[in-house]
């Protein structure tokens, strides 16, 4: 959704300057999300689907609570359930909101070769805007933690818009006012980030999770939702999170270095044939007079 | 088309013998795959960059281009698939290529005279020939784990990986026998155009450039004068 009170600060697939990059001062926002407050009630879930109006998604049992197996194009915020042993033997549920990570340097947005499908706001928010999207799936090829969603009758790409159009009226995001046990926090990155290490420091030292830390990978320059987590040197243990994501470097490679040498070899041919053409000229065949135009 | 207003044409003005070159259905299938190709550069550049994202505008828009460019894939691999079918046995590389080949420098700088005779296709053809035919195979295969990238799981998602990347790099070995075929057919070999469009050459073309190919077809392939 294109949000007019919010500034765009990078556009995908974009020739040229950004319009009204900088122009207006605006603090980055972020979404903390402490997985050792959560208790899996799922009321984000609801709020989610609810607020931007997604049709139903059907959910699949898969032997334990999870509403279905990973996000969807029409089911943006999923609780992963983990049943997590202990090293005392007992088991302890590990229980974290999955969503879009709003990453400050996203790579679906360099994936992207549709002028304006992808863009991030000032505040950090990386929003899809379908109507410009084209429907080719590089964004998914280029997410490290396996977000943006197809949808398949529409060729559409869609995920958590982090409520831009909440956030852009000064309210906060869907999910964070339905979470009951405040689990879910909303605000300044800087803020969250303060919340987030003093939460952790408490895990550490007062709860005996002396592991406890944030998740906030800095492969992909931060991200605009940030964990707290009980044992932040093992993130893969809650469903999959990636200890340390970054844009894939086959993307890496793909989005800068070839298509630069791509670029210059195609000019190079161009201008190679054209030299050639110059210096030698055509191949005629000899006695022919007709042959001899050039 | 007349023969006076069309240069490329002039060759068979002349009175000398005319030589069946490409039958009808090697034209058609030549042209199948040069359209589909066109229309797979133009599009793919599209997406390429996104200083060349106004391409898609001719055809139709970024959606409209990135939903024919998989089914023209199709058709392009499919063409160079049954060119190998009547073509495989013209294209290997013979004794008399080799010979050529060590040349070819005189070729490059229209010093024909110094050239040894070579049948129907030069190496240079062959060798584009193969590049496309493996190119488009290889395009097709990187081409649909790109097309059905959503229903890739994420556990596979290395196949996603390398097939952006072996598709952008078989695309740009493409493009660079592309740019020279062109040229060469259309602008440098005067003659080869016609060929691919009407099918005959003039029996003095065909001597020059592919003696040993002439002398094998010159009574069967003739076209009278």
């Amino acid at each position: 959704m294109s949000q007019a009170t919010l500034r765009i600060m990078k556009i995908s697939g974009h020739a040229g300057t950004v319009p009204g990059a900088g122009t207006q001062r605006e603090f980055q926002v972020c979404k903390l999300v402490d997985t050792t407050t959560c208790i899996g009630c799922k009321a984000c879930e609801v709020a989610c689907q609810e607020w931007n109006d997604l049709p139903f998604a059907a959910t699949a049992f898969d032997n334990t609570y999870q509403t279905m197996p990973s996000t969807a194009w029409n089911f943006w915020n999923l609780i992963k359930f983990n049943e997590h042993p202990k090293e005392d033997g007992t088991m302890m549920w590990l229980m974290r909101k999955d969503q879009c990570m709003h990453c400050a340097e996203p790579g679906c947005l360099a994936a992207c070769p549709a002028d304006g499908a992808i863009v991030q706001y000032t505040n950090g928010i990386v929003d899809f805007q379908q109507d410009k999207c084209i429907g080719c799936g590089y964004c998914i090829t280029g997410c490290p933690f396996d977000v943006p969603k197809l949808n398949p009758s529409t060729r559409k790409v869609h995920k958590c818009t982090l409520c831009a159009d909440r956030v852009s009226q000064s309210l906060e995001p869907a999910c964070i006012k339905a979470c009951p046990t405040g689990c879910l926090h909303f605000g300044s990155k800087d803020d969250m980030k303060d919340l987030a290490e003093k939460r952790a420091h408490q895990l550490r030292v007062n709860s005996g999770f002396e592991k406890a830390g944030v998740y906030d990978p800095p492969g992909v320059g931060g991200t605009g939702v940030i964990y707290v987590l009980h044992d932040a040197t093992n993130p893969e243990a809650y469903g999959g999170l990636p200890a340390n994501p970054s844009v894939p470097w086959a993307v890496r490679l793909w989005k800068t270095p070839l298509k630069w040498l791509g670029n210059f070899a195609m000019l190079g041919g161009l201008i190679g044939v054209t030299l050639h053409y110059l210096r030698f000229g055509p191949k005629t065949v000899p006695d022919s007079k007709a042959e001899e135009h050039p | 088309m007349s023969t006076t207003t069309f240069p490329h044409a002039r060759a068979h003005s002349s009175s000398e013998d005319r030589i069946l070159r490409y039958t009808f259905g090697e034209r058609v299938l030549h042209w199948v795959a040069g359209l589909s190709y066109v229309y797979l550069l133009l599009t793919g550049l599209a997406f390429w960059s996104p200083y060349l994202f106004w391409l898609a505008i001719f055809f139709g828009g970024g959606p409209t281009a990135r939903f024919w460019h998989p089914w023209m894939g199709l058709i392009f691999t499919a063409s160079v698939v049954r060119m190998y079918g009547i073509w495989h046995r013209d294209m290997r590389t013979t004794a008399a290529d080799r010979e050529w080949a060590k040349h070819v420098g005189d070729y490059i700088r229209n010093q024909d005279e110094n050239l040894p005779p070579i049948g129907r296709f030069n190496i240079g053809q062959k060798q584009f020939f193969w590049l496309m035919l493996l190119g488009g195979i290889a395009l097709l295969l990187s081409g649909v784990a790109l097309w059905l990238v959503n229903d890739i799981p994420w556990s596979w998602r290395w196949l996603r990986y390398a097939a952006v990347l072996v598709h952008a790099v078989t695309a740009l070995l493409t493009i660079g026998g592309f740019i020279i075929h062109v040229y060469m057919g259309t602008a440098m070999v005067r003659g080869g155009f016609t060929s691919i469009i009407r099918g005959e050459v003039s029996s003095t073309w065909a001597r020059m450039h592919h003696r040993l190919w002439y002398e094998k077809v010159k009574d069967t392939h003739s076209l009278g004068k």
